[in-house]
């Protein structure tokens, strides 16, 4: 199993301006290895440095220190990006657009021959259930109409490595099972799927491998059953391995 | 270059799904329109003042339309955070300037086309000797050429502020002094002690004299037409301060985080 995604010894900092220029460590010496075929579950509770380790591997934020590799080239490198497929936590997408407009955009940018456009966007927007609005502005979609738009633009290279933020967020338990599918359908085909999300129950069902950071370091690696360990349950270990002691209720 | 293009393809679809858009040329063309119906004892002078006006007012929509679309551009992707999944494709922070440019330049083009062909038809049905078809076709060229400029000049502006409204007006601001104020400059110098003089020279070299590429009295006078070479040599002026101005928005932009 070759590693598909990297960094080392990955640092951020930020200078807040609230705080009067004083640092912000968002990240401090991050390592992760992801292996290829994997599906990899990237935990931590809300700051903890998820979303900023995702802007870091998608070149939107630059490194402090430390570096970080997608398919061994240097992710500030845009062909880095060739065989990613990102999806965002919120739905941030041209509006004004249709969905198939979109998708075609997108698959201009990718540089996707127009034959394997035409065939490709169809068939993204059969697998979301799009199809009978795929002429509409995505202004008009719901919330869960617009995820899986976001969905479909993330397929639309036919990518090798998927990043998801918190793809599940705001989705309704029938969306869920639906991006739970395609997750499950990408390890069947052998991609590997990088995501953060909160709902822990449905990391434990999916993923190979989990990391957990907390106030941007790394506390555990590992595969879900020996992080599990002696706890109950995924959540169980989460929560004593962030710290978090459970109150008796009265 | 097709990424480019794609860019350029999406800011144009943008522009002209925008209702204040039509709004504004929609509105111009009515005032032409008013401007045109008006006939007072048959004078030469009256169609040439009416003529005047029209190009006034094309003046100002065409800028009031490059400076809003251009000032947005960046500013809307970052508020609105469309900027994540598109900079998670293949496409460099360059290609999306020089694509936003482009797109900008374009639709600017467009409108611009739009405004002369109905200013030429309106103005053809009140002047019937002759219709100066190059004399149209050189000062739309140099009006779209001082657009791009223009554009260049709010990209820029909008990676330095945050907010399209500030930008907007910012831009406006030095627009209207660089048209209004910027060729004086030089006659102001003279009148000033070292160093404001050094410094007034100085920042008459260095602006981009958009009053070269107002050639509204070519149209209204049915002057004599501009030599070739140098409407070419002002398309090259042009031309320099677009790259002067898209290098800079993309050295600011280039180590931008955009989280």
């Amino acid at each position: 199993m070759s590693t598909i995604l990297r960094t080392e010894k990955l640092r951020v900092e930020f200078r807040s301006r609230e705080m009067r220029q004083a640092t912000k460590i968002a990240l401090c010496g991050l390592d992760l290895e992801v292996g290829t075929g994997e599906v990899f579950g990237f935990l931590g509770p809300n700051g903890a440095g998820k979303t900023t380790t995702m802007n870091v591997l998608l070149g939107f934020v630059p490194p402090t220190s430390g570096a970080a590799y997608l398919f061994g080239i240097d992710v500030r490198q845009p062909i880095a990006r060739q065989r990613i497929g990102y999806l965002p936590e919120l739905t941030y997408y041209y509006k004004f657009l249709t969905a198939e407009e979109l998708l075609r955009f997108y698959a201009k940018i990718f540089g996707l021959p127009r034959a394997v456009a035409d065939q490709r966007i169809p068939e993204l927007l059969k697998l979301v259930e799009l199809e009978g609005a795929a002429k509409r502005p995505i202004k008009s979609y719901s919330k869960g109409m617009q995820q899986r738009v976001g969905l479909a633009q993330a397929l639309i290279n036919d990518p090798d490595l998927l990043i998801l933020d918190e793809p599940t967020s705001g989705l309704d338990p029938l969306g869920r099972m639906k991006v739970r599918e395609i997750i499950q359908r990408l390890k069947n085909e052998g991609k590997t799927v990088f995501f953060s999300s909160h709902e822990l129950g449905e990391v434990e069902s999916v993923c190979d491998r989990v990391a957990i950071i907390h106030q941007g370091e790394l506390k555990a690696l590992g595969r879900v059953a020996d992080i599990t360990g002696t706890h109950a349950n995924l959540e169980k270990a989460f929560l004593a391995i962030i710290g978090f002691q459970l109150q008796p209720v009265s | 270059m097709k990424n480019i293009f794609a860019v350029a393809g999406v800011v144009i679809k943008e522009l002209y799904r925008r209702k204040d858009f039509y709004v504004l040329f929609i509105v111009t063309i009515l005032i032409c329109l008013v401007m045109a119906s008006i006939n007072i004892y048959d004078d030469a002078n009256i169609v040439r003042y009416l003529k005047e006006v029209s190009l006034d007012l094309i003046w100002i929509c065409s800028l009031v339309v490059a400076v809003t679309t251009t000032a947005r551009q960046i500013p809307a992707e970052r508020e609105n955070r469309t900027l994540l999944p598109l900079l998670a494709k293949p496409l460099t922070r360059t290609q999306l300037i020089l694509g936003k440019f482009l797109g900008c330049w374009l639709a600017c083009g467009m409108a611009l086309l739009c405004f002369y062909v109905f200013f030429g038809a309106l103005a053809a049905s009140r002047e019937h000797e002759h219709w100066p078809l190059l004399n149209y076709f050189q000062a739309a060229v140099m009006h779209w050429f001082m657009l791009g400029i223009i554009v260049a000049l709010s990209l820029l502006g909008s990676l330095v502020f945050a907010a399209p409204s500030s930008n907007s007006t910012i831009c406006a601001v030095i627009i209207g002094g660089i048209l209004f104020v910027g060729r004086h400059l030089d006659q102001q110098a003279l009148a000033l002690r070292e160093p404001t003089r050094a410094i007034v020279n100085a920042l008459y070299f260095t602006i981009p004299h958009l009053e070269f590429y107002d050639l509204r009295d070519l149209v209204i006078h049915n002057w004599p037409l501009i030599a070739w070479k140098y409407i070419g040599l002002a398309l090259l002026y042009a031309a320099g301060y677009m790259a002067v101005f898209l290098l800079g928005a993309c050295l600011v932009f280039r180590r931008k985080a955009v989280n």
